[in-house]
């Protein structure tokens, strides 16, 4: 269990210093600078122009139907990773079980790929 | 040592982070605290030896739940001030269900003890993760033993591709888009017509 | 290699839906005839292969899947619904244009996960039988995208659903963690004679499980979900739901508390009578004040299912084969009435009125009768198939000691006979309005019939359903 966690230890000092280097960054021109604010200065600048309306505008549905579909390949990719590392215990039988398992979401990618779900129009 | 400290650090922040969640105002704020709360449970997996579970964790919810989780905050363009207005009303039936929810809690870990036969029971132990690591460890099991769980996912990920098409996916009248079957098939014959033209007679 | 022989039938039905969904999506057209034709023969030929496998106690997947008379008995059941609820729906939507091809393809998942769950021997294939049900329900609830109504009851279906499904698995994981083992023959052999008092987190788990099964029976308190479902839905999809997902969760239901937790049945069996008495009187005095017929329904299914949950809280044999009983006839009076429901339509519009059915014994006597019939027998009046069913669960209540559950048992049927009389006058008594569109179309016609038939010819000869019955529960209590 150490030797796993000691492999991550350097991610853990990275995280450190990530975190150290932000909070230094944003704590020195906080502490160290003049701040004088006016309406002008604190105004969103956006080349010259004001802002016309509200940064948050309607998403169409389509970005929502993109983004499960992603989730669902993401997930069967996700799957493939402790196959790819047990193969040669597993066997034939295993070998077989994820190609099943990549036929039946096959299936479902032809059917959205049929469907038309794939284009943008 | 160290790891203690660590285990605090991820459980503090996840659950401040799941406090921030609820509480934030703007709702895109509350999806990146999302995102926070999933990166220090990744870490707490990762404490745990679950190296694999850290990563999919990262991967999948991080890399695609959360931004799912954007899309349909942004797709809902809702007045989120006036969407918090039954808060105050409806806080303290919340809190009473929360408190019960604790109560039942702190009544079953208060007794908690291990299952006498739990190790002998056990279908699959864990194996040492010195000897074989975690993503080797769940691969062994996933795909043989637990070969129809593992099929019974993807039938489930089927139903959820078909659900999530037949439910959003509307085809526009009136969008020219390429085809390029149409345009392959088509003949030189269908298009172009040859005419002698007589001179000063038009056609 | 694991056996695949007991998992037959499910296997050939996952690959049938894949083939209905290839079918479909590589035809011009986008109309469900030809997808719902190889939906039914899908339905049939599983069925044929559930029946052949025989009914001996075999388990396979490493003792997550098991076949036993009971899982052979409760899938026939949701493979007859769910055949005859894609008969019903394929006029009807066709009508309403909203006919497409991958409506047979979902409802032939969703009886997958119907048959994973009836034979589901772990928590884990538990869990993902019923979400594979559930997630291919919330989306043909939600079918009729274009209605706000239909839109509603997905939204709400899927939200109270997925709280449910994450209670279920809090009480799983609690199950897990006290007592060592999902595997359903390990955790009886744990509990075996009420070895050693059981630990407070097994109890609080099953509990849990409980709430999470009694959800999706919606068995109250957890029925909340249930009228606004089964209003906001598409009609053929409201039939559907009100029998086979309800048999399959039902059966899980019985499989989950007498299987592993039998002989905890002194811990959880006061909260089953709980919900059995709710769900009787809730479902008989909400629906009095009801004025549409889905409405209705959806109350009269809570009060069906808190009569089944009697034979439930019973808990032995007896009370299983009761159980059994009242879901195969409750099966045929529910999809009979709702095939009088779907062709309530005037002027090519559909409507869900109670007054609209009145004077129907006028205009299409036949329909009225065999709603008569349907009615009658769910109110439980002698000699008709609903008597009967709920005869056997009572009997086994008296027989157990349960003689309060039994008497409120039938008390609440008595108040229930008001509304389903009240149906019955206003055909039968009341002035016609308007005639309903003919004809209703030769499938719909041949539901009624055999529907009709069989709720009758139970009082007749009700030997082969009991026996077979009395076999199938009896395997649930083998050695």
């Amino acid at each position: 269990m150490d030797a796993l966690l000691r492999e991550y230890l350097p991610i853990l000092i990275f995280l450190a210093i990530a975190v150290a280097i932000a909070a230094i960054a944003v704590g020195a021109s906080w502490i160290v600078a003049r701040q004088r604010p006016d309406s002008e200065k604190t105004s969103a600048y956006e080349c010259g122009f004001d802002a016309f309306d509200d940064a948050r505008s309607k998403f169409e549905v389509r970005f929502y139907l993109v983004a499960i579909l992603f989730i669902i390949f993401d997930l069967e990719v996700a799957f493939l990773f402790p196959w790819a590392v047990t193969l040669g215990q597993i066997g034939m039988f295993g070998f077989w079980s994820m190609m099943v398992f990549l036929a039946i979401l096959t299936i479902g990618f032809v059917y959205e790929w049929r469907k038309g779900a794939l284009e943008w129009e | 040592m160290i790891q203690a400290l660590v285990f605090y650090m991820f459980a503090a922040i996840a659950v401040a982070g799941g406090v921030m969640v609820i509480s934030a105002r703007n709702p895109v704020h509350s999806v990146l605290f999302l995102i926070l709360v999933f990166f220090n449970a990744a870490g707490l997996f990762l404490l745990l030896g679950a190296e694999f579970l850290a990563m999919v964790l990262v991967v999948v919810y991080v890399g695609a739940v959360a931004v799912l989780f954007l899309f349909v905050v942004m797709m809902l363009d809702i007045n989120f001030l006036r969407f918090r207005e039954g808060f105050l009303q409806y806080l303290p039936t919340g809190a009473l269900v929360g408190l019960v929810l604790l109560v039942e809690l702190a009544l079953v870990f208060g007794t908690w003890t291990f299952a006498p036969d739990a190790a002998s029971v056990s279908a699959a132990p864990a194996p040492d993760v010195a000897a074989v690591s975690n993503t080797e460890a769940l691969g062994r099991l996933i795909y043989t033993d637990y070969f129809y769980l593992f099929q019974a996912a993807g039938m489930v990920l089927l139903v959820a591709m078909v659900g999530a098409i037949l439910l959003t996916l509307r085809s526009r009248p009136g969008v020219r888009k390429q085809d390029i079957a149409r345009q392959l098939a088509r003949r030189k014959e269908d298009t172009l017509e040859v005419r002698k033209v007589p001179s000063g007679g038009g056609i | 290699m694991p056996n695949l022989m007991p998992a037959l039938p499910e296997i050939f039905l996952a690959c049938a839906a894949m083939a209905i969904l290839m079918l479909g999506v590589f035809r011009k057209k986008d109309d469900m005839r030809a997808t719902a034709t190889l939906a039914v023969v899908a339905f049939a030929v599983t069925a044929l292969l559930v029946s052949g496998l025989g009914s001996e106690r075999t388990t396979t997947f490493g003792g997550m899947f098991v076949i036993d008379g009971f899982a052979v008995f409760m899938k026939t059941l949701v493979l007859v619904a769910s055949g005859l609820a894609v008969v019903m729906s394929v006029g009807f939507l066709e009508r309403e244009e909203i006919d497409r091809f991958e409506y047979p393809a979902l409802m032939v998942l969703a009886t997958l996960g119907m048959m994973m769950m009836i034979s589901a021997n772990n928590l884990m294939s538990l869990y993902l039988g019923l979400e594979l049900q559930s997630l291919s329900l919330y989306v043909m609830a939600a079918y009729q995208r274009d209605s706000v109504r239909a839109s509603e009851a997905g939204l709400k279906y899927f939200v109270l659903g997925a709280l449910a499904s994450g209670m279920l698995l809090y009480g799983a994981s609690l199950i897990y963690g006290f007592a060592g083992s999902t595997d359903f023959e390990v955790l009886a052999r744990t509990f075996a004679g009420g070895h050693g008092a059981p630990h407070a987190g097994v109890i609080v788990g099953i509990v849990f499980v409980v709430a999470g099964l009694a959800f999706k029976v919606s068995a109250v308190p957890f029925h909340m979900w249930t009228p606004d479902v089964y209003e906001g839905a598409p009609t053929p999809v409201t039939a559907f739901f009100s029998v086979a997902p309800k048999i399959a969760a039902f059966a899980l239901f019985v499989r989950v508390m007498v299987g592993p937790f039998g002989d905890l049945a002194d811990q959880w069996r006061q909260v089953i009578v709980f919900i059995s008495l709710a769900s009787m009187i809730l479902g008989a005095f909400a629906a009095i004040n009801q004025t549409n017929i889905k409405r209705l329904m959806a109350y009269s299914s809570i009060g069906h299912v808190g009569y089944g949950l009697i034979g439930l809280a019973v808990g032995n044999a007896a009370g299983i084969r009761g159980v059994l009983i009242y879901f195969a006839i409750y099966l045929f009076m529910n999809i009979g009435a709702f095939a009088v429901i779907l062709s309530m339509r005037q002027k090519g519009r559909m409507v869900e009125g109670i007054e609209d059915l009145a004077g129907l014994s006028k205009t299409s006597p036949m329909m009225a009768l065999a709603m008569a019939i349907f009615m009658f027998s769910m109110a439980g009046i002698p000699p008709l198939a609903g008597f009967w069913g709920k005869f056997y669960v009572f009997m086994a209540a008296i027989d157990a000691g349960l003689v309060t559950l039994a008497v409120i048992g039938v008390l609440a049927s008595v108040v229930s006979a008001f509304y389903y009389l009240r149906i019955i006058k206003v055909m039968y008594f009341d002035e016609p309005v308007e005639s309903f569109d003919r004809p209703i179309g030769r499938a719909m016609g041949a539901i009624l019939a055999v529907s009709a038939i069989v709720i009758v010819a139970f009082t007749v000869v009700p030997s082969p359903l009991v026996t077979e019955a009395e076999a199938a529960a009896s395997t649930l209590f083998g050695e």
